[in-house]
Order: C-alpha cells, then sequence, then structure tokens
C-alpha cells in the first residue's frame, strides 16, 4: 500500500515533525499557507532565509527546509537586513508574534519599514505572549483578562497594519485563519513585492488567550470570536468609528512601489 | 569575502605614513582586514568610527548602515557575518551594554565578527578601563571572547586587522577594547603595503549539502561553513543545537556544544595570546598592564631603571582570555608584580589568580577618569 505525502511535505526540514504547537493553534496554518503560496510561485528554498525570533510563531521557520536564523527575541528584523544589504539576491521571510514584532522588536519594526527594508513579514497575531503562557501584549484588547492583567487590561491595544501604513511599510494586509484563500493570495503578493511587506494573520490561541482572555480552550470559540469581530475592509469603510472600536479590519490596506533600503549611505560611482 | 588576489580595492589601503585619529586607524585596519559590512549607532567617544566608515566603506564596495540602536547593529553584523561578511561594529560603553545579548547569540552561533567598544566611564567621555571585565563576561551563557587591548593609534590599526583574522580563524566575536584616550588621539600610524599585511579568511565547508552538518567541528575547533543560499539550510538558532542545528534537548547535548564553542577558544589560547615584555631578563619586579596604561609605565619603568631599580613590564595585548602562560612565566621569575589599571581594580583579580603562588601582587589602580602619569606610576613602584 502506498502512503500518500502531503506536497509541501517537501519543504519541512528531515525529522522535525511533529511540529510543537499546541492542539488547535494557529500556526500550523500559516505554516501551511506559506508553503502553500511558495509552492504556488514554484519558489526555490534554497534562495529564501527565513527568520524566527522567540515565541511561537517563531518556531515556524525551525520547521522551514531553508537557511534559518532562529532563537533571539525581538531582533528578526536586525538579522534580516544584515543579511538583506550583504546578499540582496536572497529573499527573506521573517515570521513573528505580535510580541516579538512589536512588543520587543517594535523599534527594528518601525525602522526596517521607514527604510522600505525588502523582506517578507508574516505576523501571526494571537493577542498574547503565548509561549511564555499567556500575558497581556501590545495587541491585547481593553479589559481583557490575560495571566499580568487579572483584573482587565487597562492597556490600548495597538493597530499593527495602521502602524505599518504609516511607517512606510509598502505591501500591508490582515487576515485571519479562517481566511486560507486570501492569506495565501496576499502572502504570494508579498513574496513578489519589492520592498517591506506584512501580512498579519489573526491566529487562535486556545490555550492561552481563548482560556485566560475568553475563557474557553475550544478552538472553534476562539476561532469564531476573531470571525466575529473581523470586517472587510469595504463594510469597514461604511461604519462609524464607534462600531469599528473593537473590530478588526481585513483586507489588503497598502501596496505600493518605493525605493528599497540597500544602506544608509551608497556609493554611486556614476556621480564622482 | 573579500579574496585579496581578485577583488582587492587599492582604495581599501592607504598605504604610508600617516598623522591620524586612533578612531580613523581602527577603521584604516578594518579595511586592510577586508570589512565589508559595518553597522553603528552614534555615541561618543565613538562617532568618527561611524562617520569615516560611512564614508570610506560604500567606496570600496562595502556596506555601510546606521541603525536604529546598538541591538540592531550587533545583530545585524551578526547576520551580515554569517552571510559571509567581514563585519563590525564599534560604539563606547553604554552602548556595549546593549550589545552584550547579540554577542551572546554571535558566540553561539560561531558568527566571525569584530566589536570595537571604547571604554568611556559612565556618562562621559574619561579615560578608563572600568569596562575590562565586561569585555568577557557581559553576557549571558557560556562563551569565551577574544579582547584585544590597543595602547596606541598604531595599535588600534594593528589589533583591529588582528582581531578580524582572529575572528575569521575561530569564528567567533573578538572585542577591541580601545579607550578615550586612544581613540580621540592623533599620532603617527604606519599603514603597511599590500605584500606586508595578512590575510585570514573562514574555513567553508568542501561537502555538498547532503552531506554536511554545520555545527559538526573537531574537538576545541570551529565548524566550516556553509554559504548562505547555496541549498545548505543551516539553522543558526541560539538554542543549543546538535552538530546538524537541529535545536537539542539532551542536557549532555548542551555540556558536548558548550565544551567545544569555550574550547576552541580557551584551549586555543597560545595560539591566541599575545604579549609584549620589556626589560625582563634581569626583573626583579614587573608591571602588568594593558591598554594606554602601557604609555606611562613604560616611562615609569625607564625613570626607575635609571635609579638602579631593575623593574620590567609586560603588556598585555590579550586581555581576553588571559595569558596565563606568560603571566605565570614572569611571575615565577620576579618577586613582586604590580597589577596597574585605570579602574576600581579589576583584571588584577585575574593576575592575582596567576601570580599569588609565585610572587606578591600589588595593585596600582585609580580610578578618577583619568590615566595615571608617569610620575604616580614611578612613586608607587619606587623601592
Amino acid at each position: 500500500m502506498s502512503v500518500k505525502q502531503n506536497p509541501l511535505r517537501k519543504y519541512i526540514r528531515d525529522g522535525n515533525l511533529p511540529h510543537f504547537f499546541c492542539s488547535g493553534c494557529g500556526c500550523g496554518q500559516v505554516l501551511n499557507y506559506f508553503l502553500k503560496a511558495v509552492d504556488d510561485l514554484d519558489m526555490n528554498l534554497d534562495e529564501i532565509v527565513t527568520i524566527g525570533g522567540v515565541g511561537c510563531t517563531a518556531r515556524i521557520p525551525v520547521y522551514l527546509s531553508t537557511d534559518t536564523f532562529h532563537g533571539v527575541h525581538g531582533r528578526t528584523l536586525a538579522w534580516a537586513t544584515g543579511i538583506k544589504l550583504y546578499k540582496p539576491e536572497l529573499k527573506v521571510v521573517i515570521f513573528a508574534g505580535d510580541g516579538d514584532l512589536v512588543s520587543i522588536g517594535g523599534n527594528h519594526f518601525l525602522h526596517a519599514m521607514r527604510r522600505n527594508l525588502d523582506v517578507t513579514v508574516i505576523l501571526v497575531n494571537n493577542f498574547n505572549f503565548a509561549m511564555t503562557g499567556g500575558q497581556v501584549a501590545p495587541t491585547t484588547l481593553f479589559d481583557s483578562i490575560t495571566m499580568t492583567t487579572p483584573y482587565g487590561s487597562k492597556e490600548n491595544c495597538l493597530d499593527i497594519c495602521k502602524l505599518a501604513e504609516t511607517a512606510g511599510a509598502t505591501y500591508v494586509s490582515r487576515w485571519n485563519t479562517d481566511k486560507p484563500m486570501q492569506s495565501v493570495n496576499s502572502i504570494k503578493k508579498a513574496l513578489q513585492h519589492k520592498g517591506f511587506s506584512l501580512v498579519e494573520i489573526m491566529s487562535q490561541c486556545p490555550t492561552n488567550f481563548g482560556r485566560y482572555s475568553l475563557k474557553t480552550g475550544d478552538t472553534k470559540k476562539v476561532l469564531d470570536w476573531i470571525v466575529d469581530k473581523s470586517v472587510p475592509k469595504a463594510k469597514a469603510e461604511k461604519m462609524s468609528n464607534e462600531d469599528l472600536a473593537d473590530k478588526f479590519v481585513i483586507g489588503e490596506f497598502v501596496h505600493t512601489e518605493k525605493p528599497v533600503f540597500l544602506g544608509t549611505t551608497v556609493y554611486n560611482q556614476d556621480e564622482k | 569575502m573579500i579574496d585579496k588576489e581578485n577583488n582587492w580595492n587599492q582604495k581599501r589601503l592607504k598605504t604610508g605614513v600617516h598623522f591620524m585619529l586612533g578612531n580613523y586607524a581602527a577603521v584604516e585596519g578594518a579595511l586592510a582586514a577586508g570589512c565589508d559590512y559595518f553597522a553603528g549607532y552614534p555615541i561618543t567617544p565613538a562617532n568618527e568610527i561611524s562617520e569615516r566608515m560611512s564614508q570610506r566603506l560604500p567606496e570600496v564596495g562595502g556596506v555601510f548602515v546606521q541603525g536604529e540602536d546598538e541591538l540592531f547593529s550587533i545583530y545585524s553584523v551578526a547576520s551580515a557575518a554569517l552571510a559571509g561578511a567581514k563585519a563590525m561594529t564599534a560604539t563606547a560603553s553604554a552602548g556595549f551594554n546593549y550589545m552584550q545579548e547579540g554577542i551572546g547569540y554571535a558566540s553561539a552561533v560561531e558568527a566571525p565578527c569584530v566589536i570595537l567598544n571604547v571604554q568611556r566611564c559612565r556618562g562621559e567621555n574619561f579615560a578608563t578601563h572600568a569596562d575590562v571585565m565586561q569585555m568577557r563576561w557581559g553576557a549571558s551563557g557560556d562563551y569565551e571572547t577574544i579582547c584585544l587591548a590597543p595602547s596606541s593609534a598604531q595599535e588600534l590599526f594593528d589589533y583591529t586587522l588582528l582581531g578580524f583574522n582572529l575572528a575569521e580563524k575561530y569564528r567567533n566575536p573578538v572585542i577591541i577594547m580601545s579607550e578615550t584616550t586612544i581613540a580621540l588621539m592623533r599620532e603617527r600610524v604606519l599603514v603597511p603595503s599590500y605584500d606586508e599585511i595578512e590575510i585570514v579568511n573562514r574555513a567553508y565547508t568542501d561537502l555538498q549539502p547532503d552531506a554536511y552538518l554545520p555545527f559538526k567541528a573537531e574537538e576545541n575547533a570551529p565548524p566550516p561553513m556553509a554559504p548562505l543560499g547555496k541549498g545548505y539550510h543551516t539553522l543558526y538558532t541560539l538554542n543549543y543545537h546538535n552538530e546538524d542545528g537541529s535545536i537539542e534537548w539532551d542536557p549532555k547535548g548542551y555540556d558536548k556544544l558548550y565544551k567545544r564553542i569555550t574550547g576552541k577558544i580557551w584551549e586555543n589560547r597560545k595560539d591566541i595570546c599575545r604579549t609584549e615584555g620589556y626589560l625582563l631578563d634581569d626583573a626583579e619586579t614587573v608591571i602588568i598592564t594593558y591598554g594606554s596604561e602601557v604609555r606611562p609605565a613604560m616611562d615609569a619603568v625607564r625613570m626607575a631603571r635609571e635609579d638602579g631599580q631593575k623593574i620590567g613590564l609586560l603588556k598585555l595585548v590579550t586581555v581576553w582570555p588571559v595569558p596565563e602562560e606568560d603571566i605565570r612565566e614572569v611571575a615565577k621569575g620576579v618577586k613582586k608584580v604590580y597589577a596597574l589599571e585605570m579602574n576600581i581594580g579589576k583584571y588584577a583579580r585575574e593576575i592575582e589568580r596567576v601570580c599569588s603562588r609565585y610572587c606578591t601582587v600589588e595593585r596600582i589602580t585609580k580610578n578618577q577618569g583619568i590615566i595615571h602619569t608617569k610620575d604616580e606610576i614611578y612613586q608607587a613602584i619606587k623601592g
């Protein structure tokens, strides 16, 4: 009897499965979406460097059969810059959780976008610090209960896509794990984009965010919570700010061209 | 990677005699070594390094980035190094604090790179050796650093060049421990000719991707690297890792990995460590010192010699790893060793550890943000 193998299995580093994500976690879905995009585009994984910092999402690249940097919290875009400027021919893809990207890594994120560094960031936003056990994150909604906000969070949450738009990212989109086709399409666009691309995928974390903030460890219920709050961009444009207050707008927000970053100052022999 | 024979750019090397700022000399030393990536963040008194790099590096085909902070500097340097660059960053004490995290990463994944730290005390640009222990012990976890202590603008050139070569040979971060005194001093610098410069390049694997294990190495040696983007699929993780790079969970794996990562420096210290002795042959007492303190110490030794005192000087070019064999050799033949430094007495502990079995050790320290004068040292050593 022949065993049928997942056609994307060839992109996984030998001996690394099963993965260590919790049952119901969206990171496995995002891994699939990325590989589907790579496969559809017929990209050569030898020419892609993947990067993960620290956190659940940061483990995604560890499973990939690519050159990979992993293991330091928040510094993904600093790594990405060193690689991209020295070897511009390589494609650099960063997998980052919300804590990794905009909490500890916020400053690097901001400046990489400002420079229009030619890399792709796939952000998995699960609204909390999951690997460390469910603490409040910059993306946690106001009044949410987490392991470090037992009386509710009194911090305002950050709209990362809005930040990216303001900071100068040249491709920005947001989906959730319930939108596989849109997510794959956006990742494909991001991978083909010349410049800083951000694809945010809101993802269910039943183990920590679900249990503490939503009082359920049920994957479907946590995902339903995200889906109920997700509003397509076209619909959102007709809604009041008040109605959008605790909603997540999904869609493509930015897709433009700008010169990419090659260094803080670049010598041009022709001009001398 | 700089191939001296094929893509050496003549603009790299300003052969000849210059009257040059110490910080500039370090830049020229880096360029001579083949540096082609620099990231830095503004901080006094290291700014002239970034400024000159921003001009010099792009014109020889290198990359210059002014990062958003020192964390950016050290991580982009480590990743550029793993992508093939000869990479460097420069900072001063307060900025060096931030870099410790990245030095830990660079040590764990064995990224060859050079970090120049101009020591300056807290907040102000004082002369100091206050960070000498931080060079070695700043980051968490197990590692060894190679740290070189120049005492002049010329040595800023020489040791930065040497630092790159040692970084390449051992796949390890190398720290150039500069000081305000020499960084902001202008003096004679001789830049040698092309033929006089020795360049060491890291070893790359000759294995095909299927057969290559990125962290498989000889005992106490660095593993050969694989080029990035060529199908080797190397995983460079801070987590402790197997020979194939995968994240290890077996505690014995931790022990094995760090035994090699620290052993490749410590067990090769005879190759790494450099010292210079002056008037040691008949010496009954010896000053052991490093960095710019060597300068007044040398004067003081000459003054004491004129009085007939049999005193010599051991200059530590390599501060870390501790050149134990050379220090011990000196200690065995003398009655007393003076541990001279510009701080509350830090490296003196290392000198005491090595010497106290053989002779007495007396500390001469000054912690005022001012270098010792020759008279102060002379008074301290006068019999």
